[in-house]
């Protein structure tokens, strides 16, 4: 909302600069988005002046050299090009060293061999409109030489304001001034809509038109009033100048006044050209199946039974509360108006300017809803200035339809409950100032003085229901900079992360202490990826509105962004990354539904990629970026969350992402909480990286888990441990987790550690087969082991060893 | 050198020979520049066949009363020239050290072995933990919840009528006529009231979706909300709990100021602005330029928030939160938005390209 601030004034002056004042307003709500400043540079150089003479210009047929009477003595000489300059006019004038709206100053000039000295000023040259025809004619009773600042707004402050959406009061300048009334205490000028014209004529409104609601749930109220005699033509330019300032182009002085009125108070009009209103009948309903419209600004539109029509005898003639239509638009010929002023229903207007994707000035100001009474009031002024200003006859009475009248509604105010809910002691006599001045009625509940019974202004209706937004009105005017600065109490309130909450932390840093870099990636991905990585895209989530198509599906799993992010780093040059991402993944919801009441399966989980190879320096070789390695990050977080796990290979076709012979199932508390291995070669290719491996895990699987165990103290023996190596042979197809379960299932509970420390092929031990070499600790609780304990525990795991086709070697 | 030959005792007094003795092989002992010429000196003068041996080995044929004397010189001469040996031996070593130690030398210029190398939380993560423990520290706990909700948890409970334009297509993202990407993380305002009794006091850190695309609008981005309901919670308990926030996460300098706003969801509402950290207020630079971050004005809007509107609460009354007798603040902030302003990150989408240029500029992250 643009707000010319010496409009503003004229309602609510307090002593303040415009910066001040777009202060207070921001402080109790109505923010500036910005300041500009309008006009001309400095008022000074700018005058009125007196054309004395006229005479044609000896050296070019369109120009004329004036003597203007300017008030600084001898007339002076200015070359005029308006075609409509003549001697005994009252015009603006800028003199030499006048500093223009676009910044230039004026200096003397010498036109075709005349000198001139200084302008006689059109509309356009100090931004009052838009007219560049010819040049302002003022009020004779202007005395020449007066600072012409004083009767034309040639600067001007606009602040350009945000009006919050409950606030369509505040889309009027004098709503703006009375919210800076109740901010400053500066006086607020009477309503201007308080007063109405006078008609003339022993003929009635009815006499020249009829009015039907058909459908009053679409309809509040429809009021018309109708004039006659209107002449059609340019707005005076106090008038022209207001409407500029607040962005909106003059037009003529009949469609000026309704834009004036919307301006002003926030009611939206529409004046029709009586004479074109087929049947001189008005009949609102909604729009039929199939129904179409041109609109006033001469496109086509079609229409649904939602919105809301203004039709006459024939058809429509305008979209209710959005645009008129070209039908009935007032003209230059026009000399009957009907004007209109009606209340709408807010949602049904935002629906049809949404539906339409039309918004206008107006649909802005309904779909906030207003309030019937402000449709006659505006009709009050608006009726003022077509007889002011269009020299009109105003025909006695009003077409009112209102098939429901509101009343005012009353509202109890606690004081008690003010002060508890703000935190504040705020005097009895404020709270009631602040009401008044923003237009509530107060009066107190006869019950207790305690108790206020408020009275809500129609302007106001919209958003002042209930107790709680009176609350707002005296916290925000009555300042929120005078508020205390308090901490809750917080009885029973106790502060700490969750388990698990812990626990993601913990896995996320173990990450990132092995030097992988977190990344966040889109929860969004394009069913195409979940392709390329060769899985089928049965339960995906997706969107109906995505903003692109490559961002239609709910991620199933981690991966894809990773590999987004490997591929965008090796395409400038990073091919080496290991990267981590910790955040949801989405799927369709089970038949049996989910523990977090989500509509959908939706799970957090940890994942990691690393492209190419890991570590390395000009003494060491980097390591590859295989299962091992991420098997060894995995460890690292197993580790941190405190869980002993096992990988398990993969069913073929589970992870088909995955290298078939290079991948694993992470399986803790006999659950299947996740995947580690290396990218198949044709995912890869997909993404155009390297060789690359990685693990996905659900971290609220592993929590529960871990949730699920516990750590309790076992004695720390005395008796010293012995360490035996041993080296296994067996055949390839022998997991070594398969091997330790029959080295664990020979030695028993002494037995205290295992750790494979090698794993050798060669041809001593034949083809198909490869030896393991591990470091055995064996430890007993109540007695140093000896040698013959520990012969005979090698001979047990010997035999158990036996039983998957292995051997000890010597 | 030629070894000398024998002397034999002197008649006369010995202790001036065995004066004379000490001098010359301290003299040798200083004189020796390796370890061959400290062995020869230590074999010419405290050797078998050295001249102070024999002295020591003739003192049973000197008269009685001059046996003691004698003896005893003799004796401090071999122990005080022992030490001098030995003193000197440890100095020759120590040189020779030194020597062949300068000799060993190394690229000092060459890089040394990589620490293991740590990596990097995202810039996010760190923020949001941050704002995580300082809630925490107020008394707060953390809950999280879904990012795929329910139309009703996202705007129906948060007094969001059916008409609310935040609710079209154009805004928000659907995945069926009940279902939404949530636009914010006010929805866990209703499921946190659901699933436990007042008082409460949560924050809500996640990712949450709207239908935009700039420089400082994705489609998804993080936010953290904040509850807290209690008997006698108040408009100057946000205050107070936000200016703790504001100061641990922006410097203990600053300030906070409260404007009127509007959400639907609080009543009254404030947006919340926090003094500048780059300006310190003033609305300048040091060199008088005017702070692009506050655009001059040396405040930074930081969040939104307000007193829970009694119409929410009015979707959990049976729950125990009777708006009669319970009230409460709610606020929300972005994530993303506090670590752009705290790091001056000019472009949200940097956050989501996982472009490692970027991700490695702010630190491990604790
Ligand atoms: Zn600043």
């Amino acid at each position: 909302m643009r707000v010319p601030v010496s409009w503003l004034r004229t309602y609510c002056d307090p002593a303040l600069s415009t910066a001040e004042i777009a202060e207070q307003l921001a402080a109790s709500g109505t923010e500036a988005e910005r300041i500009e400043r309008l006009g001309v540079g400095s008022t000074d150089a700018f005058v009125v002046g007196k054309v004395i003479a006229v005479e044609r210009h000896p050296n070019a047929d369109r120009l004329s050299v004036c003597e203007v009477e300017d008030g600084s003595g001898a007339p002076r000489t200015i070359v005029c090009g308006a075609p409509n300059v003549a001697a005994g006019q009252t015009v603006a004038v800028a003199r030499p060293g006048a500093v223009m709206p676009g910044g230039q100053e004026l200096g003397e000039a010498t036109l075709r061999g005349v000198s001139s000295s200084g302008m006689i000023l059109a509309e356009d040259e100090v931004g009052i409109g838009e007219d560049h025809e010819g040049i302002m004619v003022l009020d004779d009773a202007l005395k020449a030489g007066e600072p012409l600042a004083a009767h034309l707004p040639i600067v001007d402050d606009v602040l350009d304001l945000e009006v919050e959406p409950n606030r369509p009061d505040c889309l009027a300048v004098y709503g703006v001034a009375r919210e800076l009334h109740a901010a400053t205490g500066a006086p607020l000028a009477d309503d201007p809509t308080a007063s109405d014209a006078s008609p003339s004529g022993s003929d009635r409104a009815e006499d020249h038109a009829s009015l039907e609601i058909v459908h009053p749930e679409i309809c509040l109220r429809f009021t018309a009033r109708v004039f006659e005699d209107v002449r059609v033509g340019p707005s005076p330019h106090w008038l022209k100048a207001r409407l500029t300032a607040a962005g909106q182009r003059p037009i003529s002085n009949v469609v000026d006044i309704t834009n004036y009125l919307m301006l002003a108070t926030g009611q939206p009009l529409h004046a029709f050209d009586l004479d074109a209103v087929r049947g001189r009948r008005i009949v609102v309903r909604r729009a039929q199946e199939g129904e179409g419209m041109t609109t006033l600004d001469g496109v086509e539109r079609s229409l649904d039974p939602e919105m809301a029509l203004v039709c006459d005898a024939e058809g429509p003639s305008g979209i209710a509360g959005v645009m008129g239509g070209q039908v009935s638009e007032v003209s230059d010929s026009t000399s009957r108006v009907l004007m209109e002023a009606a209340t709408w229903v807010g949602p049904n207007i935002l629906g049809s300017s949404t539906r339409l994707g039309l918004r206008s000035e107006a649909s802005a100001r309904f779909e906030k809803q207003l309030h019937p009474d402000e449709a006659l009031a505006a009709q009050r002024l608006a009726s003022k200035l077509m007889v002011e200003l269009c020299g009109a006859r105003m025909v006695p009475g009003t077409l009112d339809a209102y098939p429901r009248p509101a009343s005012p509604r009353t509202v109890r105010l606690r004081l008690e409950r003010l002060r508890s809910l703000l935190g504040a002691e705020i005097p009895d006599d404020e709270v009631r100032g602040v009401l008044e001045r923003l237009g509530f009625g107060v009066s107190v509940d006869g019950s207790s003085a305690q108790d206020l019974e408020v009275t809500v202004p129609s302007f106001r209706d919209a958003d002042v229901r209930r107790e709680v937004d009176l609350i707002e009105e005296v916290a925000r005017v009555h300042g929120l900079a005078r508020l205390p600065t308090t901490l809750p109490a917080r009885r029973r309130a106790v502060g700490r992360l969750t388990g698990a909450q812990r626990l993601r932390r913990r896995a996320e840093d173990a990450l990132r202490d092995r030097g992988l870099t977190e990344i966040v990636a889109y929860s969004f991905t394009a069913p195409e990826t979940i392709a390329r990585l060769r899985l089928t895209g049965d339960g995906l989530l997706a969107l109906t509105n995505p903003l692109s198509e490559s961002q239609r599906v709910m991620r199933p799993l981690l991966l894809p962004g990773l590999l987004d992010a490997a591929s965008r780093n090796a395409a400038h040059g990073r091919a080496a990354v290991a990267l981590f991402e910790s955040a949801h993944v989405y799927g369709a919801r089970p038949p049996d539904g989910t523990a977090n009441g989500s509509p959908a399966a939706e799970r957090h989980h940890l994942g990691a990629l690393a492209t190419d190879s890991l570590g390395g320096s000009w003494r060491s070789d980097p390591a590859p970026a295989d299962f091992y390695a991420m098997r060894g990050l995995l460890e690292g977080v197993m580790q941190a969350a405190g869980l002993d796990w096992r990988a398990e290979p993969v069913d073929a076709g589970d992870r088909p992402f995955l290298h078939p012979g290079r991948a694993a199932s992470i399986v803790a508390g006999e659950r299947t909480i996740g995947w580690l291995g290396e990218i198949h070669p044709l995912v890869t290719r997909e993404w155009e990286v390297g060789p690359c491996a990685g693990f996905e895990l659900d971290v609220e699987a592993l929590a529960e888990v871990a949730a699920g165990t516990s750590k309790t103290y076992r004695t720390v023996s005395t008796f010293p441990a012995v360490l035996q190596d041993i080296a296994v042979v067996v055949p390839e197809d022998v997991s070594a987790a398969r091997v330790e379960e029959a080295v664990r299932a020979g030695a028993g509970v002494t037995l205290r550690s295992t750790e494979l420390f090698d794993v050798y092929r060669g041809e001593q031990l034949g083809e198909g087969s490869k030896s393991l070499a591990m470091r055995l600790e064996f430890r007993a609780p109540d007695r140093t082991l000896t040698d013959e304990d520990v012969a005979a525990l090698r001979e047990r795991i010997e035999s158990q060893l036996e039983e998957v086709g292995g051997r000890l070697r010597a | 050198m030629a070894e000398q030959p024998i002397t034999p005792p002197l008649s006369e007094d010995p202790t001036v020979r065995l004066e004379e003795l000490r001098g010359e092989a301290e003299r040798a002992i200083e004189a020796a520049a390796r370890a061959e010429d400290l062995e020869e000196a230590r074999v010419r003068y405290l050797g078998r066949k050295a001249e102070l041996t024999a002295v020591l080995r003739s003192i049973g044929q000197l008269p009685a009363d001059r046996r003691g004397p004698v003896g005893k010189a003799a004796n401090a001469v071999r122990v005080a020239l022992e030490a001098r040996l030995s003193e000197r031996s440890s100095a020759l070593e120590a040189a020779a050290l030194e020597a062949r130690l300068g000799g060993d030398r190394i690229d000092v210029t060459l890089p040394g072995d990589p620490p293991r190398p740590t990596g990097h939380l995202h810039l996010v993560t760190q923020t949001r933990r941050e704002i995580e423990d300082v809630f925490v520290g107020l008394g707060f706990s953390v809950v999280e919840g879904p990012e795929v909700e329910l139309d009703y948890y996202n705007f129906t409970a948060l007094n969001m009528p059916p008409a609310h334009p935040a609710r079209t297509l154009h805004d928000t993202f659907y995945l069926s006529d009940e279902i939404v990407l949530r636009t914010h993380t006010s929805p866990m305002q209703v499921r946190a009231m659901e699933a436990q009794a007042p008082p409460i006091y949560i924050v809500v850190p996640g990712r949450v979706y709207r239908r935009d695309s700039d420089a400082t609008h994705t489609p998804m981005f993080h936010q953290i909300e904040g509850l807290a309901v209690d008997e006698d919670i108040t408009l100057a308990d946000l205050q107070g709990v936000l200016l703790e926030f504001a100061r641990a996460v922006f410097g203990p300098e600053r300030e906070i100021r409260l404007r009127s706003g509007y959400f639907p969801f609080t009543e009254p509402s404030v947006e919340v602005d926090v003094s500048c950290f780059a300006c310190a207020g003033t609305g300048a630079l040091a060199d008088g330029r005017r702070d692009p971050l506050c655009k001059g004005s040396g405040w930074i809007e930081i969040l939104g928030a307000g007193m829970v509107d009694p119409n929410v609460f009015g979707f959990v009354e049976e729950r125990g939160y009777d708006p009669e007798r319970v009230q409460g603040f709610a606020f929300g902030l972005g994530i993303d938005r506090i670590a752009m302003l705290k790091y001056g990150v000019p472009d949200l989408r940097l956050m989501f390209e996982g472009d490692v240029r970027f991700l490695e500029q702010f630190g491990a992250g604790a």
